[in-house]
């Protein structure tokens, strides 16, 4: 967990009374909407087409039980009963009335909790690794270097007015769950040659209108040199970033328009000449920092306890154990994945009542702490083994063991037109449908691996080009069309799926996809195949062909 | 759908005027009473794009009560019924199109 300190807690604190003056003096007419609208923002708050829509971020992806219940308690008193996790390790509120605004974020504010840098032109919430540091493996937590550059960056005035909204991932396993590669920089923790702890920088990734993979820009960039190095690129993009046309204003446009080599010598440029001086890390700062995340007092357990074994004769439990539990770095836990992907649900919605119960589980299986990755699933970080049986009893009670984490049914997909102004097109039924259809378990796990990402428009929220398979919200005279990609991923390997064909009515898609899948199972060498690699060996074109052949 | 927000102001066909209302954010019909109402029923029709910019208009000038008032457009029923004219707008008034539990 992280401790907030005293300066955090009174900036957020005079965040909720500003606030409240402002939405004060919108209702009374005092601010205009044009006035207001970057105010609200800037809390986190949108106009959704029914009601206003509230972002709050989760740093870094760590939830205490504490703050979860009161999360719970918003989406109750101020909401509808439930929340909606989002791939930027945010939830967000959908029917919140500015009005209450205020008493809800102080409510949030109390535990620590805000919406800063949710939305505008500014430095989001610096995402990272759900496992941030218990994850086996990894070269140290990177939650201390997303802390690091959160601090440093929140409303720091060069950070507040950028051209367009920037967004920082940071990964530091050799698997990627922060989609690094998406994102405006990614930074990337791992050992020089001499065995000290650095970044990779990427830069220029992101998905959208426009969508790219980011590129290397410096394989290697001392830890104590991250901020001068992160601010340099941030003074390069300032510099030449397009302001004038909101199209062109993400850093992954003037990459691509500069090339990397020329922007990488810009940026190395600007970095040599900002000098080494207060940018610098002193050790004593990165040490503060780490000093601030506590880890749990694991207790020393067997590898494979007496319950887990005796669990194992119960073939649910070892279907649900295999698929959503991960080794942990510390013997005798594991990492648990609850997923939020229950057959013919919306993806990522928690009800306030499963939220206070996973607050509960927590406290008795996870030491209080809770995770939220960008795959709008949950985890509880730090589960004995010994617990797993008593634990997937419970989850399963409140439908949050569904075992289909990393299936086909485990969807990620934006609000769409059920909810969003900007939407062209539905994805949450479109996602129900689908796993209605995907709903036997036996097929899913005989399917294997496989990301399905719905968008509702070309903001790619999400994140549909980096989908094994991917859908994309069009409209065509009025009516609702999907068009469908192929052989995209995020992980490592990070890249765009490509067209199959020509856009699907609404009513097609869940046929189409069953199609895709199909084709996949007949054209795969192997079981162990996954799809996105029979994509890569094969091409789109057999996908096609299969697909389009009765159509 | 394009964002109605991004319409020049050229009506084809009988439309109306909404928005959200400030306090809460619920959807609103602008009313032929110079006021609004949260039910389609009783949005104030307008058929030609004349008709449309001026009751735009009148609706934007109230900037306490509304937000992101836009002309949208209707299907009127032969009892006088007034339909959402797209999906747009159907998800506006109706609510959602979907289950929030699992089904
Ligand atoms: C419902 C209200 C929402 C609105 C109005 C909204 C709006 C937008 C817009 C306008 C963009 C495009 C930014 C650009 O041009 O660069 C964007 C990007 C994005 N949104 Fe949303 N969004 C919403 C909800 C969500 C949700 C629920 C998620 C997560 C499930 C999400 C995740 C993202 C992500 C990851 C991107 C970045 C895509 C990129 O890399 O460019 N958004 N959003
Ligand atoms: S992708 Fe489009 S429809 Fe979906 S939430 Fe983002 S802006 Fe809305």
């Amino acid at each position: 967990m992280y401790a907030y300190d005293e300066l955090d807690r009174t900036l957020i604190n005079e965040r909720v009374s500003e606030f409240r003056d402002q939405v004060k003096r919108r209702l009374s007419g005092e601010l205009t909407e044009d006035e207001f609208k970057m105010l609200r923002l800037q809390n986190g708050v949108y106009l959704q087409l029914h009601a206003y829509m509230f972002r709050v971020a989760i740093p870094y992806g760590t939830l205490s039980s504490k703050q979860l219940r009161r999360l719970a308690h918003v989406a109750r008193r101020y909401d509808r009963g439930y929340g909606h996790f989002t791939t930027r390790q945010n939830i967000q509120f959908n029917w919140i009335k500015l009005s209450e605004l205020p008493d809800a974020l102080a409510e949030l504010a109390e535990v620590g909790i805000h919406a800063m840098q949710t939305s505008g032109n500014n430095m989001r919430n610096v995402t990272s690794d759900q496992w941030a540091g218990v994850a086996p493996g990894e070269v140290e937590d990177p939650r201390i270097w997303s802390e690091i550059l959160r601090q440093h960056t929140t409303l720091h005035p060069e950070f507040s007015f950028l051209p367009r909204k920037f967004k920082i991932a940071i990964t530091a396993s050799e698997h990627d769950r922060a989609a690094i590669k998406v994102h405006d920089i990614g930074l990337r923790l791992h050992k020089n040659a001499d065995g000290e702890t650095g970044f990779e920088v990427l830069v220029g990734g992101g998905l959208g209108r426009t969508p790219f993979i980011a590129k290397t820009i410096k394989p290697y960039v001392a830890g104590r040199d991250i901020l001068s190095y992160v601010e340099a690129i941030l003074r390069v993009y300032n510099q030449y970033g397009r302001r004038d046309n909101i199209y062109k204003a993400r850093i992954k446009i003037l990459v691509h328009e500069l090339g990397i080599e020329k922007f990488a010598r810009e940026v190395e440029e600007e970095w040599k000449q900002m000098g080494h001086g207060a940018l610098t890390l002193d050790h004593s700062v990165i040490e503060e920092v780490r000093s601030r995340f506590s880890y749990p007092p694991y207790e020393k357990l067997p590898h494979m306890p007496d319950e887990l074994k005796q669990a194992a004769h119960d073939p649910l439990f070892e279907r649900w154990r295999k698929n959503s539990v991960a080794p942990h770095k510390v013997q005798g836990y594991s990492i648990v994945t609850l997923s939020l992907k229950p057959v013919g649900g919306p993806p990522g919605d928690a009800t306030a009542d499963q939220m206070d119960a996973v607050a509960d589980l927590a406290d008795r299986y996870s030491f209080g702490e809770i995770r939220v990755g960008h795959e709008q699933n949950l985890a509880l970080p730090h589960v004995a083994k010994r617990d797993l049986p008593q634990l997937w009893k419970a989850l399963d009670r409140i439908g949050l063991a569904t075992p289909n984490v990393n299936l086909v049914t485990d969807i990620i997909a934006c609000p769409g037109l059920d909810y969003c102004s900007l939407a062209n097109a539905r994805s949450i039924p479109i996602a129900q449908e689908l796993t209605r259809r995907f709903a036997n378990h036996d097929t899913a796990e005989m399917i294997g691996r496989l990301h399905i990402n719905i968008s509702g428009c070309i903001n790619a929220c999400g994140h549909h080009h980096v989908g094994h398979i991917g859908i994309l919200g069009v409209e065509k005279n009025g009516e609702e069309f999907y068009q469908i990609t192929i052989g995209g991923r995020a992980d490592e390997n990070a890249q765009m799926g490509a067209l199959i064909g020509p856009a699907v009515p609404y009513a097609e898609v869940a046929d189409v996809i069953e199609d895709i899948v199909e084709a996949y199972l007949a054209l795969r060498d192997r079981p162990e195949e996954l799809f996105v690699d029979t994509v890569k060996r094969l091409g789109v074109e057999p996908f096609k062909e299969r697909v389009y052949a009765t159509r | 759908m394009t964002s109605p927000l991004q319409q020049k102001i050229k009506i084809t066909g009988p439309s109306m005027v909404t928005a959200n209302r400030t306090s809460d954010g619920i959807v609103i019909y602008r009313t032929a009473k110079q006021g609004w109402s949260a039910s389609l029923s009783d949005a104030a029709i307008v058929r030609t794009s004349d008709e449309a910019r001026a009751l735009l208009a009148e609706a934007n000038a109230d900037d306490v009560g509304a937000v992101g008032a836009y002309i949208a457009p209707v299907e009127l029923k032969d009892g006088g019924e007034i339909k959402p004219g797209n999906l747009r707008e159907r998800i506006r008034s109706k609510g959602l199109t979907i289950d929030l539990l699992p089904a």
